[in-house]
């Protein structure tokens, strides 16, 4: 135990997700000796995504304004929806560079032990956005992109029920299948029976 | 470092630092345990999707001074492929693991009736051969009686008159006869209590029979004796999806007061 502010400082950063003990000594103590101008610049940074980040009206994306800078973009085709998780999975297929369509954040995955059902999530504003509520272009194609484990497949189950009933909509599912750089003996049996039952021609 | 093998259910998931995850297992032989699972998140993992919930997997771990470590996995039997496909089966699966975890509090207690019985009722709802609901409710029926928790159905839980009685008391333990009767206590339907005896006992053809009232009437029942015995909600139960159920689920019973659910009795007898 160290004095004062330096313990209530590890005590704080230990309660940031995937910081342990050790680490958040070891991020104290590198705060303790940095520049006062780096400290401030954090500081400031902190302050700014408490106050200024929002969500958007319409996708539930992480954003400085009501609607978000995806959203607000005329060159991204608004008739495709990219259902997500998490914020971080917008960052992530953007990171592909092959999307060219809109988002929709979920909030997180169906999962009952943790008390999370389908009015937790933002499905009734995917449907509202599916069924034209906010106007504009109309939707012709979700791509569900949810996790590939348990409460993922489970959402995205669910979300086809939800849709399968909007005449002239697709929906589809991300492949899901063997990681690229594996080896097929080692696949477990849910992996690979997932990549067999969503196979392609070629 | 000793190493011990068992089978066992994947009952809950929790990350634990970047990649890995504590995984609470309910095995054949060591009853419930909590053990890491190192790099189970990353994608090239060796254990891959073994240890998701309701994964029925071959294990061997080692024991370590908190927590024991998996250190390899074999699926005998992946249920979560057939259950994340239908929204009424991943509802009513997830209750039988949120349940077997509550009734099951301490680690390391053998508790093989109750791992029986949970690798059965997913086993039943990955097949997709009963009524996912009636599964459920089965379920919880045989391992209150496991835990020593049996709703008393046919007679009177207080003096063991046979019955079938009209009253049934969930702080009672069940049915009731009319001298033991406390205030309180709800008149279900005669058929409903058949139907919860039915699945206590296996008897399909005729838990199949009953109609969709008593099957709404009854798991309102299940759920409240549930709740009572283990002292807490089950957040997975308010969730189960039932199809043609447009009515709310009943709240968790006050202690000492009516399950909404069953019908308040309109003139309860005054002792
Ligand atoms: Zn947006
Ligand atoms: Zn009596």
């Amino acid at each position: 135990m160290y004095e004062g502010p330096v313990q209530d400082l590890i005590d704080e950063l230990g309660r940031l997700p995937g910081i342990g003990p050790k680490s958040a000594q070891r991020i104290a103590f590198h705060l303790l000796g940095a520049e006062p101008a780096d400290v401030t610049r954090l500081q400031e940074v902190l302050q700014r995504v408490k106050e200024g980040v929002t969500f958007c009206d319409i996708c539930g994306n992480v954003s400085e304004q009501a609607t978000c800078r995806i959203c607000r973009d005329a060159r991204r085709d608004a008739a495709l929806v990219c259902v997500v998780e998490e914020p971080k999975d917008v960052l992530a297929v953007e990171r592909t560079r092959e999307y060219r369509g809109r988002y929709h954040v979920l909030g997180g995955a169906l999962d009952p032990l943790s008390g999370v059902g389908p009015d937790q999530l933002r499905i009734r504003e995917l449907l509202g956005r599916i069924g034209g509520q906010y106007g504009g272009a109309e939707v012709t194609e979700v791509i569900i992109a949810t996790d590939p484990n348990t409460e993922g497949e489970a959402t995205a189950t669910y979300l086809v029920r939800m849709l399968r009933d909007f005449p002239g909509l697709t929906v589809t599912r991300l492949a899901s299948g063997l990681p690229m750089g594996g080896d097929l003996e080692f696949a477990d049996e849910l992996t690979l029976g997932r990549a067999l039952s969503g196979r392609r021609s070629v | 470092m000793s190493l011990y093998r068992d089978t066992g259910v994947v009952l809950r998931v929790q990350k634990l630092g970047e990649a890995d995850r504590i995984i609470t297992l309910l095995t054949r032989r060591h009853g419930k345990i909590r053990a890491v699972g190192k790099g189970v998140r990353r994608t090239m993992s060796r254990f891959g999707a073994r240890l998701e919930p309701f994964g029925h997997v071959d294990l061997q771990l080692y024991t370590g001074r908190t927590l024991d470590v998996v250190t390899q996995v074999q699926t005998l039997d992946a249920f979560g492929a057939g259950l994340v496909d239908d929204y009424e089966r991943y509802t009513a699966a997830s209750a039988v693991l949120e349940a077997a975890d509550r009734l099951t509090p301490e680690e390391r207690t053998p508790a093989m009736r109750i791992y029986l019985l949970v690798v059965g009722a997913l086993r039943t709802l990955a097949n997709g051969e009963r009524e996912p609901t009636l599964v459920l409710d089965a379920f919880l029926l045989r391992a209150m009686t496991q835990a020593g928790w049996a709703p008393a159905l046919l007679e009177c839980a207080r003096c063991g008159e046979p019955g079938p009685h009209r009253a049934f008391n969930v702080p009672a333990g069940g049915s009731v006869c009319p001298t033991c009767r406390p205030p309180g206590s709800v008149s279900p339907a005669p058929e409903t209590l058949e139907l919860l005896s039915a699945l206590l006992h296996g008897d399909w053809a005729d838990a199949e029979a009953a109609s969709a009232a008593s099957r709404r009437e009854g798991a309102g029942l299940v759920a409240a004796h549930v709740q009572w015995h283990v002292e807490r909600q089950l957040r997975s139960l308010a969730l189960v999806d039932r199809p043609g159920d447009d009515a709310p689920w009943p709240a968790e019973p006050e202690r000492g007061a009516d399950i909404a659910s069953a019908g308040a009795d309109p003139s309860p007898v005054a002792h």
